[in-house]
């Protein structure tokens, strides 16, 4: 029933998407002015079925109906409710319906909201949209439909992998998508903008939302799969520059670019082809990580079950869509010859995209490197977190002076300003404090820490400058701050990171550094859908002499069956206490990796920062568009 | 050359590979992929594999071996996919290179931007 | 000198996308190839019925030489060791077990049960020395000449086919 239902919605979304772009095609030819009404009530019922059409799977899943293939692979009737609805996007193909639906919304959003007059602009975009609408869907219905049947209908299904079943990460790829799938719309509006010829303002007041809104999404998407990583994959880790996360890293870099290119164009300044080329880039970079990501290509911790067939269609579609890109880009593009003075706003902001455009080579080459050298030589290397940190941890340092002095330059103006004033004296001053407290004397170390207190320093003074002034556009001040303080708290988080990995029995005691810990306890528990052995740790500081009881676990999850050991984490202001244990194997021993990791809070809160910054900016637009 | 260039290269960011105080077993194992596994290095793993690897790194460590030894070793006997931090030799030229290269060809590209006089005033 | 951009920017992609399509029948797990034809390390082995020990380098005397990781509790070793006793009835192969891991008893009432088709038995009870052979998980056969050069590392149970390449190499 339901599969039949969902098939049906998919299937007459998929029809009005043809609908849509014969419409499209039909009005671009003719001189009226206006968009038809019939082409905004036939997005609005493709938006309906598309919503439908998911509603259909979450319902599958919610009530378990294993009529359907990709509930019975993917859900069991004992798990909690939350995880039954957070598996229908936990898979490849519901996930795939997912990334459909944002396609849908942004693609009616857009139609609905944009006040851009240019028609032809607004067509395009929704033919282009559509486009990649057609292909998804046509992908989804032959390749990976969630409405596969079933026969016989088996009474229990195999259930979620249990890492997947944590709320951080049941919450974390509808984040993602909308910030990666979202960049779709300004991909084809770029393409639009380039056929229609609108101006560099229209452009950039059309895509600029979108585009802001797509960076938040991404960067707490980004910010969400990190916790999940600190807490479940237990190594105390949040960043490992594992392919899956650098696949979500390449298009938010881009999406930084482009956040700040906008500015310029909308100035009328220039990089009208350059925002182009960085909106395609956006897409371009969101398909390649799904296509990294799901062919299988790479060996990485987060799998996704991958399937070569898949691989193929993506990579067909991402190389059409390159090569068509180009083509468009190369037959429409504008000329243009500006020129940029060497001290004004606009250097500056064209000096952070050529470093975001580095940081995305260094992690783009990282990833695909070992994937090229193996198809060509058939040998295989790695390419782990050493070779990110070696090559990027000393562009930090241009780049945070960058960020520290650009915003107070004027637009198209060359004044050369003097680095010499209080900030500079305060950030010194703050800066040996930390030196001394810090004691730590690697010379890059050393720079980094001093240029992001110089950042957080300016970024501060320019936060009370303008609150005296009342200047309510403080989104840039935020963001800035946000990631000095997180360069910041990252390097010291390292510096002063422990981790202690030893093996234990029952009863026994620990002695480290700085801990005693003492394994006082084991205890066995039955959870609805798992059983797990919980061990009673005691710390106690040696210096401080207080005590804390950690209890990790290890679990054992019975549909499927697998383990996982669960970190038991104690947090407070300034500091984690970390503990994991596992047992080793034929052995009444375990291994403990006991870690205490300051200032965890303050990196996740400077993420958070990093992206408010970026919904302020959404919602001061709106306001400056009122008035 | 291939070694000026690595030695100055290894002067200039020695102090990123080496830093903090954790010891240098526990760093060695961070570097080494548990081939076991799907992505997790050996320190995170306690599989089989992971543990004969961290006891053999252990007694290496005890004989007086130094890092560069030991990643020589595990690489001869695995190959260099053992290793996070990819060794600098000739199929690792252009990964370690590359960046540089673009970072480069990017200063130019905006130093012609910047400095080019203006057609139209 | 749009068209040449044009032209440049087109090779560029198209050369991407033909590694990455190649790419995807890549395996995508732990391979021995670049091992093949290193030197396996000279260390000590004990033997697995006396405290004697015995140098690789002595394997230098036979002309081909096969080391089998191998261990009573490994349920693919049950499987491959009816293949084990088809490679020792091949002449100038020498064959090695060495017994990973295990429990003496246990091992020595496989063999009883099972064929012993070893011409040495030698064990690793710690397993730290599988890594100087580079021992991904057992069962694992390794192929070497007589100048301990690795001809073949075959991972996981050896099947009939990898017997046939064996023979094939030997009689060369």
């Amino acid at each position: 029933m339901l599969s039949n239902l969902g098939n049906i919605f998919v299937i007459i979304a998929l029809l009005i998407s043809f609908i849509l772009i014969f419409f499209s095609l039909r009005e671009f030819k003719t001189n009226n002015n206006l968009i038809p009404g019939k082409i905004f009530k036939f997005s609005l019922i493709q938006l309906f079925f598309s919503i439908s059409s998911f509603v259909i799977l979450l319902i599958a899943y919610i009530f378990s109906d294993f009529s359907l293939v990709n509930v019975f692979e993917n859900s069991h009737t004992n798990k909690p409710l939350f995880y039954k609805i957070s598996g229908t996007w936990g898979n490849h193909e519901g996930s795939l319906l997912l990334w459909i639906n944002i396609l849908v919304l942004f693609s009616t959003l857009f139609l609905f909201i944009n006040k851009n007059r240019d028609k032809n602009f607004k067509i395009l975009t929704l033919l282009f949209q559509n486009i990649l609408i057609v292909i998804f869907l046509i992908f989804l219905l032959i390749n990976s439909n969630p409405f596969s049947k079933l026969f016989p209908i088996p009474l229990e299904g195999l259930g979620l992998n249990p890492i997947l079943q944590d709320p951080a990460l049941a919450i974390h790829p509808p984040l993602l998508y909308v910030g990666f799938v979202g960049s779709s719309i300004y991909f084809s509006a770029a393409l639009a903008a380039l056929i229609s010829k609108i101006d560099s303002r229209s452009l950039a007041i059309s895509i600029k939302p979108w585009v802001l809104v797509s960076w938040f999404f991404q960067t707490v998407g980004i910010l969400v799969g990190s916790i999940w990583a600190y807490y479940e994959l237990g190594w105390g880790g949040y960043w490992f520059w594992d392919p899956v996360e650098n696949s979500s890293l390449m298009p938010w870099f881009v999406m930084t670019a482009l956040l700040h290119s906008i500015l310029v164009l909308e100035r009328r300044i220039g990089l009208y082809s350059w925002v182009i080329v960085l909106s395609i880039l956006t897409f371009t970079m969101s398909v390649t990580g799904t296509f990294l990501v799901r062919s299988g290509i790479l060996n990485s911790v987060h799998t996704f079950a991958s399937d070569p067939s898949r691989g193929l269609f993506i990579l067909s579609f991402l190389m059409v869509m390159i090569f068509y890109s180009i083509f468009i880009f190369f037959k429409y593009a504008p000329k243009e010859n500006k020129q940029f003075r060497m001290f004004s706003k606009e250097s500056f902001i064209i000096a952070n995209n050529w470093f975001m455009i580095f940081f995305l080579a260094v992690v783009l080459i990282g990833t695909l490197y070992p994937v090229f050298l193996d198809t060509i030589t058939g040998s295989k290397i790695s390419v782990g977190p050493p070779y990110y940190n070696l090559i990027l941890a000393p562009f930090l340092i241009p780049l945070l002076f960058l960020m520290t002095s650009g915003p107070n330059y004027k637009w198209i103006s060359s004044e050369v300003k003097s680095f010499f004033n209080l900030v500079l004296v305060v950030s010194v001053t703050l800066f040996l404090i930390t030196f001394f407290l810090i004691q730590e004397n690697s010379f890059l170390l050393n720079l980094i820490l001093f240029f992001s207190i110089y950042l957080v320093t300016q970024t501060l003074f320019d936060l009370y400058e303008s609150l005296k002034r009342r200047n309510i556009n403080i989104s840039r001040i935020i963001s800035h701050l946000g990631f000095g303080l997180l360069i910041f708290f990252i390097y010291v988080n390292h510096i002063f990171s422990i981790e202690n990995n030893f093996n234990l029995k029952l009863g026994e005691t620990k002695k480290t550094t700085h801990h005693i810990i003492k394994f006082d306890n084991l205890e066995e528990q039955s959870v609805k859908n798992y059983k797990s052995i919980v061990g009673h740790f005691s710390i106690s500081d040696l210096k401080t002499l207080k005590s804390k009881e950690l209890k990790p676990e290890i679990r054992v999850y019975d549909k499927p069956i697998t383990i996982t050991y669960e970190a038991s984490i104690k947090s407070n202001l300034f500091s984690d206490t970390y503990l994991t244990m596992s047992n080793i194997s034929d052995t009444d021993i375990f291994n403990i990796k006991f870690q205490v990791k300051p200032f965890m809070n303050f990196i996740w809160i400077s993420v958070l920062l990093l992206s408010l910054g970026g919904i302020l900016n959404f919602f001061n637009r709106e306001k400056n568009e009122k008035n | 050359m291939k070694n000026i260039i690595s030695s100055l290269l290894l002067f200039f960011f020695i102090t990123s590979v080496s830093y903090g105080n954790e010891d240098v077993t526990d760093q060695i194992l961070k570097n080494l992929r548990c081939l076991v596994c799907q992505g997790q290095t050996v320190s995170d793993s306690n599989s089989e594999f992971a543990l004969i690897i961290k006891s053999v790194v252990k007694d290496k460590i005890k004989e007086g071996k130094s890092e560069k030894e030991i990643y020589n070793f595990l690489s001869d006997k695995y190959g260099d996919w053992i290793l996070l931090n990819p060794p600098l030799k000739k199929n690792s030229y252009v990964l370690w290179f590359l960046p540089y290269l673009l970072f480069i060809l990017g200063a130019i590209f905006l130093f012609f931007l910047l400095k080019k006089p203006k057609i139209r005033p | 000198m749009k068209k040449i951009k044009y032209i440049l920017i087109s090779i560029l992609f198209s050369f991407l996308f033909i590694i990455l399509y190649l790419s995807l029948d890549n395996e995508k797990i732990y391979n021995t190839q670049d091992l093949i034809g290193k030197k396996i390390s000279e260390v000590e082995i004990n033997l697995f019925q006396s405290n004697r020990t015995i140098n690789t380098k002595e394997l230098t005397n036979n002309e081909f030489t096969v080391l089998n990781f191998w261990a009573s509790w490994c349920g693919p070793c049950r499987d491959e060791h009816p293949n084990l006793v088809r490679l020792s009835k091949i002449k100038n192969l020498k064959l090695i077990g060495i017994n990973f891991k295990d429990n003496k008893d246990n091992a020595k009432t496989f063999l009883k049960e099972n064929g012993n088709p070893f011409d040495l038995l030698a064990e690793d009870k710690d397993g730290k020395n599988s890594i100087n052979f580079g021992v991904y998980g057992i069962p694992e056969t390794i192929l070497i000449d007589s100048e301990l050069r690795i001809l073949k590392k075959y991972i996981g149970p050896l099947n009939i086919k990898e017997v046939n390449e064996i023979r094939k190499i030997v009689k060369k």
